[in-house]
């Protein structure tokens, strides 16, 4: 599995946020997207997974699923959280598990509960996701990352908000899905807990430094 | 259609709890009904006869109050993203949505309009009447003020415009349902030839809303 972006261009607001932007990532590879703030690493991220309109180029998933699109393949996590205050934790789970989950879920994906486990809230389940705190919140984001199986995840500054510990599960969580193949793109001002992932830095000059992989 | 029901169930939960849409948009209906009898005095015969008016303008209104969290509060939350990565056509998502919302503020003023016939003086008849043309064609007023809940928020404005943007479009479901409530109470003419226009438009907007709140969603992206 490998994801193509080639030659792609924005423009938000009248302005470009950047063009001919190209890279590969390949299957368990890792790219984290690195640049001074207003460069547009937000709006890759937000580009990739079909929020923002794309004005150039072409993004493709080879080797995924040929019927579905790639944000249909995507897991975003951006900085709003997605949440309802007035819906308990487990509530929030499931409502995202069944509307983005596959229509048979696979049998290696952990169910609700051990996901909310698995992020540290499975003493709060019932608990109305209105009385969290920003980094609980987050690590609820986090549990729809693991319940619901998909190929592609676009994080967007994933450790915000995020303990020491809670930036150890992420990063353990990152690793298990590289492993199993998947593909991740990060947006960090710094370490996301990663061993040497590639890094794609924006800026004044769009230039790639290949770390432990191809680009 | 388990997705679709996640859905339908999550809206519907969210209404209930967060204790807006239904009861306020009753409330909101009694006061204005309440407010007019007030205001042009205890004339019963008068009431009769503007009643049908007076229930559907209400309704209207009130439909119109919760209007602006339908799909507002999901963009504003992030859930709009999401919604948009699941693997079902956004147009799909806001006929749920709106779906959900006519069921949790329409049905409601359905339900509280023989209650509100009373305060009219309107007779069993003429409050059965009202009620059945309420209960066809609040949807249709939901469906197209989904079109205007999208637009606000493609739009990035609120409140003002959606009610501004909005109200005239409502303006043919407004003349059919009264032309068929006060056809059946006071003839003479049939009760069929309006209400089934009344019927139409409401099928219109359900295929209308959806397609072109979902464009505009894909267009207000950026």
């Amino acid at each position: 599995m490998r994801l193509l972006a080639t030659d792609l261009a924005c423009i938000r607001g009248g302005r470009e946020v950047f063009a001919g932007l190209s890279f590969t990532i390949s299957a368990g590879q890792a790219l984290v997207v690195l640049g001074p703030n207003g460069v547009g690493k937000s709006s890759l991220l937000r580009l990739l997974a079909g929020l923002v309109r794309r004005t150039g180029g072409n993004v493709i998933l080879e080797g995924g699923d040929p019927e579905l699109s790639v944000p249909e393949q995507a897991h975003y996590l951006g900085h709003q959280d997605s949440l309802k205050p007035a819906l308990t934790v487990r509530e929030n789970l499931n409502f995202w598990v069944q509307m983005l989950g596959a229509h048979a879920p696979s049998a290696d994906s952990p169910s609700i509960d051990q996901a909310l486990t698995t992020v540290g809230l499975g003493s709060i389940i019932d608990l109305p996701a209105g009385y969290l705190s920003a980094g609980q919140r987050r690590r609820l984001s986090i549990a729809r990352l693991v319940t619901i199986k998909r190929p592609i995840w676009l994080l967007d500054e994933p450790t915000t908000a995020l303990d020491t510990g809670s930036q150890a599960m992420l990063a353990q969580l990152m690793s298990e899905h590289l492993k199993d193949g998947g593909v991740l793109l990060a947006a960090a001002h710094g370490p996301i807990g990663l061993e040497a992932p590639a890094e794609l830095r924006l800026g004044s000059t769009t230039q790639h430094t290949p770390g432990n992989g191809h680009l | 259609m388990n997705t679709l029901s996640a859905l339908l169930v999550r809206d519907i939960r969210l209404a209930m709890r967060v204790g807006g849409g239904a009861v306020i948009g009753v409330l909101f209906f009694l006061i204005v009904v309440t407010l007019i009898p007030f205001a042009i005095g205890p004339d019963l015969g008068l009431l009769a006869r503007i009643g049908p008016a007076i229930l559907w303008l209400g309704a209207l209104l009130a439909s119109l109050l919760a209007l602006d969290r339908l799909i507002a509060a999901d963009y504003e939350d992030g859930s709009l993203d999401l919604l948009l990565m699941a693997r079902m056509p956004i147009e799909i998502v806001v006929a749920v949505k709106a779906f959900a919302h006519w069921l949790t503020t329409g049905l409601p003023l359905v339900v509280a309009t023989p209650v509100l016939g009373l305060l009219l003086n309107l007779d069993p008849q003429a409050t059965a009447a009202v009620a059945l043309t309420l209960l066809v064609g609040t949807p249709a007023l939901t469906f197209i003020g989904l079109i205007g809940a999208a637009l606000a928020v493609a739009l990035r404005r609120g409140g003002l415009l959606l009610a501004v943007l909005v109200l005239p479009l409502t303006i043919p479901v407004l003349i059919f349902g009264v032309a068929a409530a006060n056809a059946a109470i006071t003839g003479p003419m049939s009760f069929g030839a309006p209400f089934s226009i009344l019927c139409a438009l409401t099928l219109m907007s359900l295929v209308i809303g959806p397609v072109a709140a979902g464009a505009a969603l894909r267009q207000g992206m950026e």
